[in-house]
């Protein structure tokens, strides 16, 4: 951008049209121009770049500022054109919509409302199976389980053990309140006692229980409150004293945890079907 | 050509970060940016013409635009916002329109 050019033309000649942003140089004061001009001549490089840099500066803040005009404008058609009337109607539709989508809020706040209670209710009833599925796991003898206890050993003396004399037991532990018991042999696996596990003689000597054959001596691990079971254990004519009778001997040991590992296998019942 | 170059500039900024324009200076923008324009046109008139100053055009942008602003504050402070905004696009209007017909003028000689 050049100034103080040559054909530089006095705005008289465009008679009716005016000047603006741009005014004419006042006519009183000609010499004082072309000083000016001379000066601007000599040191041009630096005037003008600095002058064109706040040029350009304006300029990208004008194309800017038109920009961010065009897209604010397009953001919001029409409202701002729009009648009085038209924006009352507008507007009640708009009260309208959020009072509608207000009441649907509220009435989805109530259905969440129920369904966590039925989850809340639902998970209760999960936990209530579960505990009352472990209880019966235990009775049964599906699950494995720990908890004081007594562990009895049945040494044979100058007789062998009888079938009869570890039913009388277990009889007898059972009555006591023993909840878990399992039996076993010397070597062999242990067995889960379950209210249909039976007991008899084996021939050449042992035991046959639920299938299994065990040989002396045997050891017992029952759950339940141990000074009741060993009080029942130790009355005169019960277990621990006709076993001596015989010639054996119960050992008797308490214990603040033992474990009822050995399992049961239930299968299905083919008959019988609950009453619901 | 350097104006040209940053009037491109400033537009792709302005595609490129997509500002909101604050609540309070909503209603002196587009009087602002018209002012602007109105000095813009002027300039090019003014080089046309062979009398261009960058101090005088400088000098005008600013005040143009600081004067449309003034104006409009005016007005929304007197409760005549509205019709004042109008009024100063009238003027404006009719500067530019005046401005460029005589750039008219100067590039197609008619």
């Amino acid at each position: 951008m050049s100034t103080g050019d040559d054909d530089r033309r006095p705005v008289a000649e465009q008679p009716g049209v005016e000047q603006p942003g741009v005014e004419q140089p006042t006519a009183d004061e000609p010499g004082g121009e072309y000083e000016a001009d001379a000066a601007r001549a000599d040191r041009a490089p630096r005037r003008i770049s600095a002058a064109n840099a706040v040029i350009a500066v304006l300029l990208g803040l004008l194309g800017f500022a038109v920009v961010v005009q065009l897209r604010s404008n397009a953001t919001d058609p029409g409202l701002s054109a729009a009648r009085p009337e038209d924006l009352v109607r507008i507007l009640s539709d708009l009260d309208s919509r959020s009072d509608r989508l207000r009441q649907e809020i509220a009435s989805l706040e109530a259905s969440q409302r129920q369904l966590a209670s039925g989850a809340q209710g639902r998970g209760a009833a999960v936990e209530e199976a579960r505990r009352r599925a472990d209880e019966l796991g235990i009775l049964a003898g599906t699950l494995p389980a720990q908890g004081r206890g007594l562990q009895l050993k049945f040494v044979a003396g100058g007789e062998a053990i009888a079938a009869g004399t570890l039913l009388d037991a277990v009889e007898e532990l059972r009555g006591a309140g023993a909840e878990a018991m399992q039996i076993e042999g010397s070597g062999g696996r242990p067995v889960r006692i379950v209210a249909s596990t039976y007991f008899t003689d084996a021939k050449g000597g042992g035991l046959i229980v639920d299938g299994t054959r065990l040989t002396g001596p045997y050891t017992v691990v029952v759950i339940g409150d141990p000074q009741t079971m060993h009080t029942a254990l130790n009355i005169p004519g019960g277990v621990v004293d006709s076993v001596h009778q015989r010639g054996g001997n119960v050992i008797v040991q308490e214990s603040d945890a033992v474990r009822v590992t050995a399992l049961h296998e239930v299968s299905a019942p083919r008959f019988a079907r609950p009453v619901s | 050509m350097i104006a040209v170059l940053a009037l491109i500039v400033g537009v792709v900024l302005g595609v490129v970060l997509e500002p909101t324009v604050p609540v309070a200076l909503q209603p002196y923008l587009p009087i602002a940016v018209v002012a602007a324009l109105d000095a813009v046109f002027g300039g090019i008139r003014a080089k046309l013409d062979g009398i261009f100053d960058d101090k005088q055009f400088v000098v005008s942008f600013v005040s143009n635009v600081l004067v449309a602003g003034l104006i409009v504050y005016l007005g929304d402070q007197l409760g005549v916002g509205g019709q004042l905004s109008t009024g100063v696009v009238v003027v404006l209007g009719v500067r530019i329109f005046g401005n460029v017909a005589a750039i008219r003028r100067h590039l197609f000689r008619a």
